[in-house]
């Protein structure tokens, strides 16, 4: 099983920096989330292509069906791609995404998230999911995370604070490791 | 070691935003090789309504059955100018709508060739995780030798089967759940 392959014909090497996209700063806290993909025998996916998405500082999307009461932010578009390097390394400059309600049922919120889709060596290792922040109060209220019945996968889903890729004066560093499924499976009918 | 898989997440209701920057509709830009076809279809829930704002991908082998992908070591000519990759947003309608060149036989895991086909997955709103499935070409003597259409019971085997509407233009529809469900693989 094979997958598209995607070059720096497709990306620019600046769409990893969400923060520069318009004339001025987006507002909100710059971030920086890096991580890599690998496969579940701990090997680098290389030259993948990782697409983001996320709403900005205050929680909004630019898009007609997010009527949320906050403001959208014209400096904030807020998507991104890369390609991951010959270590499966990748990595995104952005600001920190709010938490929005979304009238899944009495007071729901989201708890703030980036969107994720990855595409591996194969056409079925395709994955989209969501990155979270680690400590935040929502999580355990929030229907999209807790419908992972297993804790510790769960778990996975959250970045982690990185000191290392922090950088002093500009940006926290969130650190966020993807790993893909087999891509030996044989596809079974449902 | 041997790690867990990331757990898949639904892309939400706001996946426009970061994927249609790579919107795909014409597969295969003049000049290449193979029979010219338009698909067109509707994504349609378990209650037959349009999906609105579903996305679907396509990955599929060139004319003469051969991925664009360094791992097809097949002895086949490779055209770089064809990826091989859709990926198509429904309208308001849940129509999608996308051209390409039909692909040749490519061998299935095991070697024994399958009939062509195209993988499709479909991205939606409310979804964990994407739904892969295929589709195949009406008139085509190799469906019934096709090792993956052998393990679905012959009466859902027209879900996969395109049907043809015009010369070069096929029709086929994903129906999500429900009367006519669309056979999906799981993977």
């Amino acid at each position: 099983m094979t997958g598209p392959v995607f070059g720096w014909d497709d990306v620019k090497p600046g769409d990893n920096d969400l923060t520069a996209q318009h004339k001025g700063d987006p507002i909100g806290e710059r971030i920086i989330v890096s991580g890599r993909v690998l496969d579940e025998n701990s090997r680098p996916v290389p030259n993948t292509l990782v697409e983001i998405w996320q709403a900005n500082a205050a929680g909004r999307y630019p898009h007609k069906a997010d009527q949320h009461d906050a403001p959208v932010d014209p400096n904030f578009s807020g998507a991104g791609r890369t390609l991951t390097d010959a270590e499966g390394r990748y990595r995104f400059i952005t600001i920190r995404p709010g938490e929005y309600p979304w009238r899944n049922h009495y007071n729901a919120w989201r708890p703030a998230h980036i969107h994720f889709s990855v595409f591996g060596q194969a056409f079925l290792t395709r994955l989209v999911t969501q990155m979270y922040f680690p400590g935040d109060p929502l999580l355990p209220y929030d229907p999209m995370f807790t419908c992972i019945a297993d804790e510790n996968m769960r778990g996975r889903l959250i970045s982690a604070f990185d000191w290392e890729t922090t950088i002093p004066e500009q940006a926290l560093g969130y650190r966020f490791d993807i790993v893909l499924r087999g891509r030996e499976a044989t596809p079974m009918e449902r | 070691m041997a790690l867990f898989a990331t757990g898949s997440q639904t892309v939400g209701p706001y996946l426009h935003i970061g994927l249609d920057w790579l919107v795909t509709r014409n597969i295969a830009r003049p000049g290449v090789p193979g029979e010219r076809i338009t698909v067109q279809g509707r994504l349609l829930d378990g209650d037959g309504a349009p999906v609105d704002d579903g996305l679907i991908e396509i990955w599929q082998a060139n004319a003469r059955g051969k991925y664009n992908h360094p791992e097809d070591t097949q002895k086949k000519p490779l055209d770089k100018r064809f990826r091989g990759f859709g990926r198509i947003p429904t309208d308001s309608r849940g129509v999608f709508r996308f051209t390409t060149i039909k692909p040749g036989s490519v061998p299935g895991p095991d070697g024994r060739p399958q009939a062509p086909h195209l993988v499709v997955t479909v991205f939606m709103r409310g979804l964990l995780k994407q739904l892969a499935t295929r589709m195949y070409f009406p008139d085509e003597k190799a469906n019934t030798r096709d090792p993956l259409l052998a393990l679905v019971p012959a009466g859902r085997r027209p879900t996969l089967i395109a049907r043809r509407k015009g010369r070069s233009l096929l029709e086929w529809n994903v129906v999500l759940q429900g009367k006519g469900e669309t056979v999906f693989f799981d993977f």
